[in-house]
């Protein structure tokens, strides 16, 4: 009989019994609503073992990649280890600030020397803590690199404290704790002939260039569009190495987007409208959001009103914390 | 031994095919849209998935409580018979769509009706 390890203790399973089903039974409460594989409210992840098929294959190609499982419809044909999304096992390690160079007036670039080994896939993010404890999240930019250099595209925000800090006052060679990854929106090569759709805005652009690298260097075949937009032509970045890519790879179109009403304080660019308005269908399509909250929740529902499936879009609304009393 | 209606229908796969359609045309619908404003998509579309489980005959855990008690805010909003039709109608039209026998159609309609006083708190 399967065993099924759980916050440091062993759950044997009974024949024939789901995994919720031997926690609940030997006393440990897992969220759940549903139970029939649906509502995905008791996800967790099989951080060793092979849940049975049919206990991952309603769930994104994302949450499959990272062995997540729904316990509700999983009855185990060997020993698992299991967490819950919350309480994962994530990396950590100290990183030194190596270089950090402006990438236009308001996002610089910051390439961390990482102490350990932190894996990740493009699109994904980290939480970056300083000495005195202050905690923000933040897009791992680009591919990983292969000398364990970490990478950041930092916007910086009025009265933003990690922000200002990044920007002005901490110096190369002192050390910030990273922690993670999180995150669903990366490039799984599940349907290599589907249309990539990216939209991004501000350094939402980071992300989105590490997702469509990651494609190409995958052998993605269908068309890969992405659309980068900012208020002004001063908050587009990478639009030389964004142009080469495009003239190296017949099915890579890049649209910088600009919103021509200037002079709103608002970042929020067009390059969804531009985006969305540029296609009839999504049907079949693969979207990727990436930056403003605002544009990311109206972009999402677009594009799935558009035809693209639930299962097709991946949202990364870059959420502000609250400014700090 | 008769295939049961869950069955018929095609299973989960059949829920898969008809959930995003569904959704669609309830975020569509303009009489019914606000309700769904506040709620954030993907749980929303689990939601649709689960009731689509259960209008389809499937396996779910819902008790008529539940219901009551998930949709208690929206009849606080005035969630009334219109919006219910409403919304038994967007069922319909995606089960025509998917090319699903009328036979079929008006066994999960029995159902879907079936929840109408639980949905609507009386």
């Amino acid at each position: 009989m399967p065993t099924i390890h759980f916050q440091g203790k062993d759950y044997p399973c009974s024949e024939n019994e789901t995994v919720l089903d031997c926690l609940t039974r030997q006393g440990e409460t897992i969220p759940s609503s549903c139970r029939s594989g649906v509502c995905q409210t008791c996800l967790m992840r099989a951080v060793s073992g092979t849940p049975p098929p049919k206990s991952q294959e309603s769930l994104k190609p994302t949450l499959t990649a990272q062995h997540y499982f729904l316990p509700c419809i999983c009855t185990p044909t060997g020993d698992l280890q299991i967490a819950l999304p919350a309480d994962d096992i994530v990396q950590r390690t100290a990183a030194t600030l190596v270089a950090r160079e402006r990438l236009n007036h308001d996002i610089v670039r910051l390439l961390l020397q990482s102490q350990q080994d932190f894996d990740f896939r493009a699109g994904q993010f980290a939480h970056l803590s300083r000495p005195d404890g202050l905690i923000r999240s933040y897009s791992l930019a680009g591919l990983p690199h292969t000398d364990g250099l970490i990478e950041f595209h930092v916007r910086r925000l009025p009265g933003g404290a990690m922000s200002t800090w990044l920007h002005e006052e901490v110096a190369v060679g002192e050390t910030v704790q990273v922690t993670g990854p999180s995150g669903n929106c990366f490039y799984t090569p599940d349907n290599p002939d589907q249309g990539l759709l990216l939209i991004g805005t501000g350094s939402g652009l980071a992300p989105l260039w590490g997702i469509l690298q990651d494609a190409l260097r995958q052998g993605h075949r269908g068309p890969i569009h992405l659309y980068h937009g900012s208020w002004n032509p001063a908050g587009l970045y990478l639009v030389n190495e964004l142009r080469q890519l495009a003239a190296r790879h017949p099915n890579f179109i890049y649209t910088p987007c600009v919103d021509a009403e200037a002079g709103s304080g608002d970042t929020l660019g067009r390059a969804d409208l531009v985006a969305l308005g540029a296609l009839a269908n999504l049907k079949g399509w693969r979207v990727f959001l990436c930056g403003h909250p605002e544009m990311v929740r109206n972009a999402r529902k677009k594009a799935f009103l558009m035809g693209a499936s639930m299962k097709d879009i991946y949202a990364d609304p870059f959420v502000l914390s609250a400014k700090a009393a | 031994m008769a295939a049961n209606l869950y069955e018929q229908l095609g299973g989960a796969g059949a829920v898969d095919a008809a959930v995003d359609i569904f959704y669609r045309k309830v975020l569509s619908d303009e009489s019914i849209s606000h309700f769904f404003d506040d709620v954030d998509m993907e749980r929303q579309a689990a939601k649709q998935k689960a009731f689509l489980t259960y209008a389809f005959g499937g396996p779910n855990n819902y008790t008529g409580l539940d219901m009551r008690h998930a949709h208690a805010h929206l009849v606080a909003r005035g969630l009334n018979d219109d919006h219910f039709n409403a919304v038994a109608g967007h069922l319909q039209s995606t089960l025509a769509e998917l090319s699903v026998p009328a036979e079929l159609i008006d066994q999960v309609l029995t159902i879907a009706e079936s929840t109408r006083n639980d949905v609507l708190g009386r």
